[in-house]
């Protein structure tokens, strides 16, 4: 499962990554077997709806999710080749904001009410860095410019409640990339935000991709967004990912019915869409899975076989994987 | 004129600080100066960013918030004079659908009981009637019998929403205030429920106020559309001439900044400047005009009122754009009416 035409060795890679949750006292697989590359200067983005396992694929990087309740399953997170999974606690609390940093949906939860946004960044530096309280303060000032936060010296020492919920969304960007990490895991960043805002923090993070090089893994549930600002994309349900190509060809040519379906379930701005296509049904809960593919039961190219073994990710294109028997076989399996 | 709904000059203030906790009294004029018709069988959308006043528009209609000047007819009937046995009968006509219908259901009842309550409020029908009726709506909203006898927390969210449409069929409305329905939803989840509201609309001949954030569920559902800007009405039309010519600077804004699904459209982003002015603190003149691209000096010192520009058509800006603003022209100024 590599893509030759990907030049450019992964920042981070996960391998056949499984991760399990107890529900009345049995494991069940919330992501199964999810591959993912995220190379430098690369922004990829993952897409699914609620229930997809999206957000639980991004914690399982991090190994943020609780202990008692989460547990590894099997596979690989390697961070430039090195396996993450290995690593002690003590190595884990270090990498994270330094090597792979994570901004999420809602930033007022996620800053502390009680300290100023510039004290927050600058304590984020001297946990990493051996800097002084000045140096910190100077680094921090700095990068809250890059985020453009107007008259950002003087919003320093502003506390959380005092700002906007697109500059407060700055002030997480401004934290997660005060240490430079290679990676920047982003949770639904822009949900909470208003459309005209959500245009400006696109933008920003686009240009601060480019400007640091970094791999970007973008989460989010809403295919304009990722339009908007993916290079790869890959479509997750059910805790698989079922369809990855690049953004122009996923949005030109999707081949899982799943992604098509998706498409035409959402109105659009830019014209009259006739009938929108609905999808019958829901997600499937993750202990109540069905055997096969688990989109069958949704699916409207649907066979017998559909629902008795579980299809793999087959390449039909240069970087184009599907995971749909009937598909595959309509276009000729080129793996 | 046979408007279902007219409303003029709708102005609702709020009030903060000035209690005895200190700091200065400011007054936040959340709708200033709306008015709008919606006609029947017709749906009309309220878009614009959080802050714009457009949900406060919908709970005015139902007067779950008293405004504090203007009129709204239903029906040739003013509801801010109705009496309170005249506003009992009116609601039963206009019902309200919200974002999270788990907010909106009560948690100890069965969906069976939130759905007779309304009948037995309004003294509709004896006790099998009722039981009838509410099997007629569950059907309607499409939802399996056996739901009744369950409680709002056994639903996932999309079928919550169903619940809380069928909640607000079950009394034959003419008129429903759609507030976010589908915004809280997952987008396959959305189309469903989106799919519903269009059969309702078709078979029962609702009228729809229907506000979202969504400028593409609002071009699906919606006739025509009135773009929202910190408490006015910045413009309005039929909503696909909107959208694809927008006339306002703002509404052009907006649409921009919609995403669609199209990695061939990516929008130049980075001309979209600031953030909405505080609600207490609106600049003078235009409010648009700090982030207006295209300002001039009098969109400072003057508040530019809604003028007819083609049929059906209105905007609140001097200076409109043409051909929403592909070629940059400054259109000549309209006579203003009224």
């Amino acid at each position: 499962m590599n893509f030759p035409l990907v030049s450019k060795p992964p920042v981070l890679e996960l391998r056949d990554l499984r991760t399990e949750f107890r529900i009345g006292g049995a494991w069940h697989a919330a992501v199964r077997e999810v591959s993912l590359q995220v190379s430098a200067n690369e922004t990829l983005a993952v897409v699914g709806e609620s229930g997809s396992g999206k957000s639980v694929t991004a914690l399982s990087v991090l190994r943020l999710l609780p202990q008692s309740a989460a547990r590894h399953g099997g596979g690989q997170v390697l961070l430039d080749g090195v396996d993450l999974a290995a690593l002690s606690e003590k190595q884990m609390t270090k990498l994270r904001g330094e090597a792979i940093a994570m901004i999420f949906q809602e930033p007022m939860t996620s800053l502390n009410p009680t300290m100023t946004v510039g004290d927050q960044i600058a304590e984020a530096i001297q946990q990493h860095r051996n800097v002084t309280k000045k140096e910190a303060r100077r680094l921090a000032l700095e990068v809250l410019e890059e985020v453009k936060i107007p008259a950002a010296a003087k919003r320093y020492d502003d506390y959380p409640h005092q700002f906007s919920g697109g500059m407060r969304q700055r002030v997480m960007i401004a934290m997660a990339l005060a240490c430079k990490p290679r990676v920047l895991l982003a949770d639904e960043p822009t949900t909470a935000l208003d459309v005209t805002i959500q245009a400006q923090i696109l933008s920003l993070l686009s240009e601060l991709k480019t400007a640091h090089g970094m791999g970007v893994m973008f989460i989010t549930h809403n295919l304009g967004v990722v339009a908007q600002i993916a290079d790869r994309v890959a479509v997750m349900y059910a805790g698989e990912v079922v369809e990855t190509a690049d953004v122009h060809t996923l949005f030109a040519r999707p081949m899982h019915p799943y992604t098509e379906a998706l498409l035409r379930a959402m109105p659009r701005v830019d014209g009259n869409s006739a009938e929108l296509e609905s999808i019958p049904g829901g997600v499937p809960a993750i202990n109540a899975l069905p055997k096969g593919c688990a989109f069958a039961p949704r699916c409207r190219l649907k066979e017998a076989r559909c629902e008795i073994d579980r299809p793999k990710l087959a390449r039909v294109g240069a970087t184009h994987q599907v995971r749909c028997v009937v598909r595959v076989e309509q276009h000729g399996d080129m793996a | 004129m046979n408007d279902l709904l007219q409303v003029r000059n709708l102005v609702k203030r709020f009030e903060s600080g000035g209690g005895w906790l200190g700091g200065a009294k400011q007054i936040v004029r959340a709708v200033n100066d709306v008015s709008f018709s919606v006609g029947r069988g017709q749906s009309l959308g309220l878009v614009g960013e959080s802050g714009c006043g457009k949900s406060t528009v919908a709970r005015t209609l139902l007067r779950l918030v008293e405004p504090d000047e203007g009129s709204i007819l239903f029906d040739g009937k003013d509801i801010r004079k109705a009496s309170p046995s005249e506003l009992r009968a009116l609601r039963r006509r206009i019902q309200i659908v919200f974002q999270d219908p788990y907010a909106s259901l009560n948690p100890r009842r069965t969906v069976r009981q939130a759905l007779s309550e309304p009948l037995f409020v309004h003294k509709l029908g004896n006790a099998l009637s009722i039981a009838a009726k509410v099997v007629q709506t569950i059907d309607e909203v499409g939802l399996p019998r056996s739901a009744l006898d369950r409680y709002p927390h056994e639903f996932s969210g999309g079928q919550r929403q169903r619940i809380g449409i069928a909640r607000a069929l079950v009394l034959d409305p003419e008129l429903i205030v759609a507030d976010e329905p589908v915004s809280a939803l997952d987008v396959s989840v959305q189309a469903q429920i989106l799919q519903l509201l269009e059969r309702l609309k078709r078979d029962r001949g609702l009228s729809f106020v229907f506000v979202s954030h969504d400028l593409g569920v609002v071009r699906h559902f919606c006739e025509s559309v009135c773009v929202m800007y910190l408490g006015r009405i910045i413009e309005e039309g039929p909503t696909a001439e909107v959208l694809d010519s927008p006339r306002h600077p703002y509404s052009r804004v907006l649409r921009d900044s919609s995403p669609v699904p199209d990695p061939e459209a990516r929008v130049r982003l980075s001309k979209i400047v600031g953030e909405i002015p505080a609600p207490t603190n609106l600049p003078p003149g235009c409010t648009f005009h700090p982030r207006c691209g295209r300002v001039q000096p009098d969109c400072k010192s003057r508040v530019p009122p809604m003028v007819e520009l083609d049929a059906r058509r209105m905007a609140a800006c001097f200076y409109p754009l043409i051909d929403g603003g592909m070629n940059g022209l400054i259109a000549p100024k309209r006579i203003e009416i009224s």
